[in-house]
């Protein structure tokens, strides 16, 4: 249900970054009359693909269905739980939605001002009730993370499987414990950040508003300390989606195991300390800045040593490439790309010729949209024969890889070359001189789009097909505990616990 | 034979520093010749504006630094990967090695990428500090954000005493002016060659944000709260930035334009706007209905 509420809501948030990308092929305002309706478009897509695309997929969709499987649990710890928190995300969503046909700055509708929603922006520059279908939006989908958050950490610590010690469990469950710990620690201040907003909004109180003695980077400070964490939320159940398949189809354990599961942990708990590298250019102190460009360095030890191990456990191995494969092998390198920049962003002093450029768009589409999304694509390919117990043939993931490879790489390798020029974000129209890479990435843009169209034949011929999949399809590297159920798994999976013994690594 | 190995092993070393070093000069001349634009980007630039002051210059020259670490990191990975899967897959090798820890392995792996970012680390301290720490101002300008125009305020103790608004020119009004659409505008910021300017930099509204590319300057105005920022160039022309923090419709339509001028002609263009802007300032508001 997670997993299809995701692909829903992918195809709206799809849809609006298709637009945007129509009406940024070319300079001058082709499609949106009114740039306004552009914001919107922007804000719209990023709320959407963040809280309702990547996270219902990774940690609602393969989280809740894989976790307890993995552990050998018979279900999560609160199934009722994990009920109020699906169901809060279709309504969450409908507000949000609601929100975009809702007067937000004068003269018209919907919410403007990008997924961080900034005050006095958010405050003063949208009078209009949009941003408040918004934020009780948020609220919802932050109400149904933490109670997700919470199932998990019980789930984790309290039902493994007599004999799986933590040091002995699938990454895909370390890396959703971390998950669960981020959700639980950084959503909370979100909520807070979000209340004080809404009331500066309706009830007259200036928290973020200087002319009563308020901050607005006060703002800045509460939404990073949640939206930096947010981030590794997002990528951390790939981390652990990609340790199994590379581990599966070469035939090997996990190399460097406990590295990989504490690397895991050191970039949850060093991600709450960075948060600031969003604000290099917000007139920070010179001993602030230093400090956090210290700290974001640091995040990139535990990632190449990922990156590394993963590369590693293929190294000896007998790799099948399968479709899931090539997404994951697909990811490694699109991470990479991705983390990299990173790198250079993280210094503050050449963030003040890129903050807020299209390099930090390409950036962040590297590691979210190729990478969260790859990973989305190859739990797809790598589990569907267990959740569905179909098989969707494998020539169509690895045609569903390449066009979507293709596609991404053109779309947004370019927005590198028009960030470093210069070309600000959130811009509906640009000068002459960025055309031609615009127009580059709008192709790129179409070519992703069509690979979705892959993707869904996939599903279709899957479930129009008599072929029905066996327990373990992907043969003796699969060893995790899911693949020793039937495809789909019975109801009360594992009615007689499984008991681990030996060394699983 | 281990010695001819170390030889061979020397030559390719060789070989690639040349390489690295071609390919260097090479992305080096395109970014600074070919393509980029000085003041503003140009067609299918690949890397950053002719910086034209010290911090921006340094800024380039450690991005162009740390973009070759970072491409030769990227295709180390890419390597390893078509190494991987050529030697390790399933006809090539069928049986897999059983290997899954090599201590000096994940030390190395994890002690010299730290040491190359201690490495990064030390020119970007150094451009930090040259950024944040503000010289003593010969000239201090103040640029205030609205929705959507920027304005600037000359003080009176340095022959100013006035202010004015910056609108961007509309399509023909840029053509006309022969400037490049979307970056244009009616007055621009005027100021002298080689003298180290403050910009105290101030949101009336929401946050906007003051950005030069070629200056190496970017500073959110925050209402609120003032920031500052400094830069000083001695090439005189005209520097063209765009608002760099979303301020809502019109964002994309509130271009920033420097123009830097010899000292004598800023004397010169201080005395006449001085008069220019005051007499506007004067002048009864005209209302929308006449």
């Amino acid at each position: 249900m997670y997993l299809i509420f995701a692909i829903v809501a992918g195809l709206v948030g799809g849809f609006l970054s298709i637009m945007m990308r129509l009406e940024l092929a070319e300079p001058g305002l082709q499609y949106f009359s009114n740039p306004q309706t552009y914001n919107v478009f922007v804000t719209g897509h990023g709320l959407i693909m963040v809280f309702f695309v990547v996270m219902p997929a990774v940690i609602g969709g393969y989280g809740n269905w894989f976790v307890p499987l993995m552990i050998g649990a018979p279900d999560m710890a609160f199934p009722r739980m994990n009920n109020i928190s699906f169901w809060l995300l279709p309504a969450s969503l409908s507000l949000l939605l609601i929100s975009l046909f809702v007067e937000g700055a004068p003269g018209s509708n919907g919410f403007g001002g990008g997924w961080t929603v900034y005050p006095p922006l958010s405050v003063a520059g949208h009078p209009g009730p949009a941003l408040d279908f918004g934020i009780l939006s948020l609220h919802l989908a932050g109400a149904s993370s933490i109670l997700g958050a919470i199932n998990f950490i019980t789930t984790i610590l309290n039902m493994r499987a007599p004999g799986m010690t933590m040091h002995k469990m699938p990454l895909f469950a370390w890396a959703l414990l971390v998950t669960a710990f981020l959700l639980l620690l950084s959503l909370p201040v979100l909520a807070g950040a979000i209340t004080m907003l809404l009331t500066d909004r309706n009830f007259g109180t200036s928290f973020f508003d200087p002319t009563n003695g308020g901050d607005p980077i006060l703002y800045q400070h509460l939404f990073w300390f949640f939206g930096h964490p947010e981030v590794y939320i997002m990528i951390l159940p790939g981390f652990g989606i990609v340790s199994h398949i590379i581990s599966t189809f070469s035939k090997k354990p996990i190399f460097g195991y406990l590295g990989m599961a504490y690397a895991m942990v050191a970039i949850g708990a060093v991600g709450f300390i960075v948060w600031a590298h969003h604000m290099y250019t917000a007139g920070l102190a010179l001993n602030t800045q230093r400090y956090f460009v210290f700290a974001t360095m640091v995040i990139a030890v535990p990632t190449g040593v990922k990156i590394f191990s993963w590369i590693a456990t293929m190294w000896g191995g007998s790799i099948r490439f399968s479709a899931a494969m090539h997404w994951a092998m697909g990811f490694i390198f699109l991470f990479t790309v991705g983390g990299v920049t990173g790198v250079v962003l993280s210094n503050a002093g050449l963030d003040r010729n890129l903050h807020n450029t299209y390099y930090v768009v390409a950036h962040f589409h590297y590691v979210l949209s190729l990478g969260a999304v790859f990973s989305i694509f190859a739990a797809w390919y790598y589990w569907f024969p267990k959740m569905s117990g179909r098989i969707i043939p494998e020539w169509i993931g690895k045609l569903h890889f390449w066009v979507a490879f293709i596609g991404a790489n053109i779309l947004f390798f370019p927005m590198h070359f028009t960030g470093l020029a210069g070309m600000p974000r959130h811009y509906v129209d640009y000068p002459e001189a960025f055309a031609g890479w615009n127009k580059i990435s709008s192709y790129g843009s179409y070519i992703f789009a069509f690979g979705l169209l892959i993707f869904f034949y996939g599903i279709l011929k899957a479930f129009m097909s008599p072929v029905r999949a066996a327990n373990s399809p992907w043969g003796e590297g699969a060893t995790t505990l899911e693949w020793s159920l039937t495809s789909p798994p019975p109801h009360h999976q594992f009615e007689t616990l499984p008991h681990i013994s030996g060394d699983g690594h | 034979m281990a010695r001819r190995c170390v030889q061979g092993e020397e030559t390719i070393m060789i070989r690639w520093r040349n390489g690295a070093a071609a390919l260097a000069t090479l992305t080096a001349g395109f970014v600074s010749e070919a393509f980029a634009g000085t003041g503003q980007p140009s067609p299918w630039q690949l890397g950053m504006q002719t910086p034209v002051t010290e911090s921006a210059i340094f800024l380039n020259n450690m991005h162009d630094g740390v973009n070759i670490v970072i491409a030769l990191i990227s295709l180390f990975v890419l390597a390893l990967l078509i190494i991987v899967i050529f030697r390790f897959n399933e006809k090539a090798n069928p049986v897999p090695s059983k290997t899954t820890h090599h201590t000096g392995l994940e030390i190395a792996w994890t002690l010299i990428p730290a040491l190359i970012l201690v490495g990064i680390s030390i020119p970007s301290f150094r451009l930090l500090k040259m950024q944040i720490e503000l010289p003593k101002a010969d000239i201090t300008v103040k640029a205030v954000g609205h929705q959507w125009y920027w304005s600037y305020e000359y003080p009176q103790d340095q022959g100013g005493g006035f202010g004015y608004d910056s609108y961007m020119l509309d399509p023909e009004g840029a053509k006309k002016a022969n400037q490049p659409n979307l970056l244009a505008v009616d007055n621009e910021l005027v100021l002298p060659a080689g003298k180290t300017v403050v910009v105290q930099v101030v949101g009336q509204d929401v946050i906007h944000n003051f950005a030069i590319p070629s200056f190496g300057v970017r500073m959110d105005a925050v209402p609120g709260r003032l920031n500052q920022t400094w830069f000083k160039t001695d090439v005189e022309g005209l520097y063209y930035g765009q608002c760099s923090r979303l301020c809502g419709a019109n964002h994309a339509f509130m271009p920033i334009a420097v123009r830097i001028v010899s000292p004598e002609k800023y004397a010169a263009w201080l005395v006449d706007a001085k008069k220019k802007y005051a007499e506007i300032d004067a002048k009864p508001v005209q209302v929308a209905a006449e």
